[in-house]
């Protein structure tokens, strides 16, 4: 793996380096690896949401250790933990803080996507892969909220299961399936166990090795949504790059200290973060003859919870959910627009963005609170720019009128 | 960047007055007054830094409650350690007869009993204050009223029906609840008036249900004090680092153009 410009390192470091490309990697994809070096406040969230996904991974693999599943010993083992466990409560805290915060930066990161149009040409395939992790990290927070079997973790899996049910023909069959029993019962737990320690904890790996890969192939957009690669000196290095270490490493390590002291404030002083990342309903046992009033998911899982309760019929709700969270995968190919960045995007544009945010956030208010009166009818209006969003912008983003895109990104020290 | 670190150190600092808002002792805020008309909106207003609030509800719950009620996820000793309850007392006056200090803090009532006499075995506390809030606890110990027409004699605001007997109506008395008429014809909760009263005064059987309260808020999460003790020094010691590895940072960008 050595050439000239980095001649071959005698001793073990040179032993181990002719048999596998250490140096080589680490040069290729850290140390010569050029990053734009205009990134702001937006772009954390990127290596924060691999810190987090380590830091639920290794809290997992210790409470594990001491997690018992079964229905009649999930609950208990969990107050174990809690109690008698050295630092369980610790440990069980960082997790279920942990998986909100995953969310939270999650949420942030794709907003930066699209806020910039990093999902467009050549980063389409980058974009897949991260909506796909995004649908793998549902599944896999879904799971992880049933297995403590409170009260709410048994009719949160009732609810969620049951929507498997609008699928024709098949639907009541699925539901069946997915439960491994007639009703949600020690099955289902000891298979979302299961799942939720192992498969889906593998997928999620493979899917950020592919997403960085696709990420280190093209290279990282910007705030200016300029393509670096276009202006390179003549070593054939992007003018407007900055080596990811040490620029980028110090920088983040920065982020992950202002990340984790909020974090740790969440953990230490407000662990369930009033009600919204550790519910009530859920310190009471798994009781399937006492319905919680109301039921309603993870904050995170809120928006899509409030499109599904705006439609009277379920199958239909249920297809809006799907339509909601895949239209996500069409944006490289909705967007019609010359531009990138929103820096660069005129006024349509920016409302109907605008919009879709505040119609985001209404949502998720408005999943948790009751489904009646004017929560629905607010749901319904809300839903109206969300999917219009979507629907709309192959129309609105050639409309949209754009302003000039500079040769070089703009970079004040 | 200056101006950040500034808001970030300010934010750590809140969960500090934070606790001192904690630390005063358990009791009404100065100048409250609790309208009857209006208990569902009654404070708890427990402090789990209030160790000797938290000593009488140990022994208000072992009095009281436990003939009933199992807290069966604490253990006597951790419960003993926690609140400083000397091994002598705890053995002596807390642990029930043929536990040992290691053993869970279960009830005596046999369970078929229970079912005969309440209609359901009482429910275990340990969690009550967190899926239920303290508020709520407090807000039950302090609405029982006499009701001739329910099995026990005895009815709750908080919870209609209730099946639980009036247990500490020796303490407080029996009150009778005075109905309003609503003009769609139904009747609204007005005041108390007392009917027999009991060997507390009214703020004494105050003190004593917000120190059982307090008790049973520790049991819910016997770590809490810990958690936030440990959290003062995690979140100083993130924000010195934080500062640092801004320094650094800034090291290495001065020189980007």
């Amino acid at each position: 793996m050595a050439n000239d410009a980095y001649p071959a390192k005698p001793g073990i470091w040179g032993w181990i380096n002719r048999r596998l490309p250490v140096d080589a990697f680490m040069r290729s994809q850290v140390l010569e690896y050029y990053a734009p070096k205009n990134f702001n406040f937006w772009y954390f969230f990127g290596s924060l949401a691999m810190l987090v996904l380590v830091m639920q991974l290794v809290t997992g693999i210790f409470l594990a250790m001491f997690y018992k599943v079964g229905e009649n010993t999930s609950f208990d083992s969990v107050e174990f933990i809690m109690r008698e466990v050295n630092f369980g409560w610790l440990l069980r805290y960082l997790h279920s803080t942990g998986a909100s915060a995953f969310f939270l930066v999650i949420y942030l990161h794709m907003f930066r996507g699209i806020m910039y149009g990093s999902y467009k040409a050549p980063r389409e395939l980058l974009w897949l892969f991260g909506m796909i992790i995004y649908l793998a990290l549902m599944a896999e927070a879904f799971l992880g909220y049933v297995l403590p079997w409170g009260n709410m973790s048994f009719w949160a899996a009732t609810v969620i299961i049951n929507l498997f049910g609008a699928v024709p023909v098949v639907g009541p069959a699925l539901v069946e399936w997915i439960r491994g029993d007639y009703g949600i019962a020690d099955a289902t737990l000891n298979r979302f166990f299961s799942l939720h320690v192992v498969a889906l904890p593998l997928l999620l790996l493979l899917l950020v090795a592919l997403h960085l890969v696709a990420l280190h192939e093209v290279g990282s957009n910007n705030p200016d949504g300029v393509e670096i690669k276009d202006k390179k000196n003549a070593q054939g290095i992007p003018l407007d790059g900055i080596p990811f270490h040490p620029y980028y490493t110090v920088k983040d390590l920065f982020g992950t200290g202002v990340f984790l002291t909020l974090f740790s404030i969440v953990v230490f002083f407000t662990p369930t973060f009033g009600d919204l990342f550790l519910e009530k309903a859920n310190f009471e046992p798994a009781d399937p003859l006492s319905t919680p009033d109301p039921i309603s998911p993870s904050w995170y899982f809120t928006p899509y919870y409030a499109i599904l309760r705006s439609f009277p019929d379920k199958g239909a709700g249920a297809v809006a959910v799907l339509i909601a969270v895949s239209a996500f995968f069409f944006l490289p190919w909705l967007d019609r627009s010359p531009v990138k960045s929103i820096r660069y995007r005129g006024w349509i544009y920016k409302t109907f963005l605008t919009l879709f945010v505040l119609s985001f956030l209404g949502l998720m208010y408005l999943g948790l609170q009751p489904a009646q009166g004017i929560y629905v009818m607010l749901s319904r209006i809300c839903c109206v720019p969300y999917f219009a969003f979507f629907i709309l912008m192959p129309l609105y983003s050639r409309w949209d009128p754009v302003k000039p895109v500079p040769e070089r990104v703009t970079f004040h020290a | 960047m200056r101006k950040f670190a500034t808001c970030l150190l300010a934010m750590s600092l809140l969960p500090l007055a934070a606790l001192a808002g904690e630390s005063t002792a358990a009791g009404p805020a100065a100048g409250e007054e609790q309208k009857p008309a209006e208990w569902d909106s009654w404070h708890a207003r427990n402090s789990l830094g209030d160790l000797s609030s938290l000593q009488r509800g140990a022994r208000n719950f072992m009095n009281y409650c436990n003939g009933c009620h199992a807290i069966k996820y604490m253990r006597y000793q951790r419960m003993a350690d926690d609140l400083k309850i000397p091994t002598s007392v705890l053995e002596k006056d807390l642990v029930a007869p043929g536990s040992q200090p290691l053993d869970y803090i279960t009830t005596s009532l046999p369970p078929d009993d229970a079912v005969n006499w309440f209609g359901k075995m009482p429910p275990d506390l340990s969690l009550i204050t967190r899926y239920k809030g303290v508020d709520y606890v407090y807000q039950f110990l302090k609405t029982f009223y006499a009701d001739p027409a329910s099995t026990t004699g005895t009815n709750n605001l908080a919870l209609p029906g209730a099946a639980m007997p009036a247990v500490l109506s020796d303490l407080s008395g029996v009150n009778q609840a005075v109905f309003k008429q609503v003009k769609d014809g139904s009747k609204e909760f007005d005041h108390f008036e007392p009917l027999v009263t009991g060997s507390m005064t009214a703020a004494e059987y105050d003190q004593f249900v917000r120190d059982t309260v307090n008790f049973l808020d520790y049991v819910g999460e016997p770590t809490q004090l810990q958690r936030q003790f440990i959290g003062i020094w995690v979140v100083l010691f993130l924000v010195l680092l934080t500062w640092l590895s801004l320094l650094l940072k800034n090291e290495y960008w001065k020189d980007l153009h």
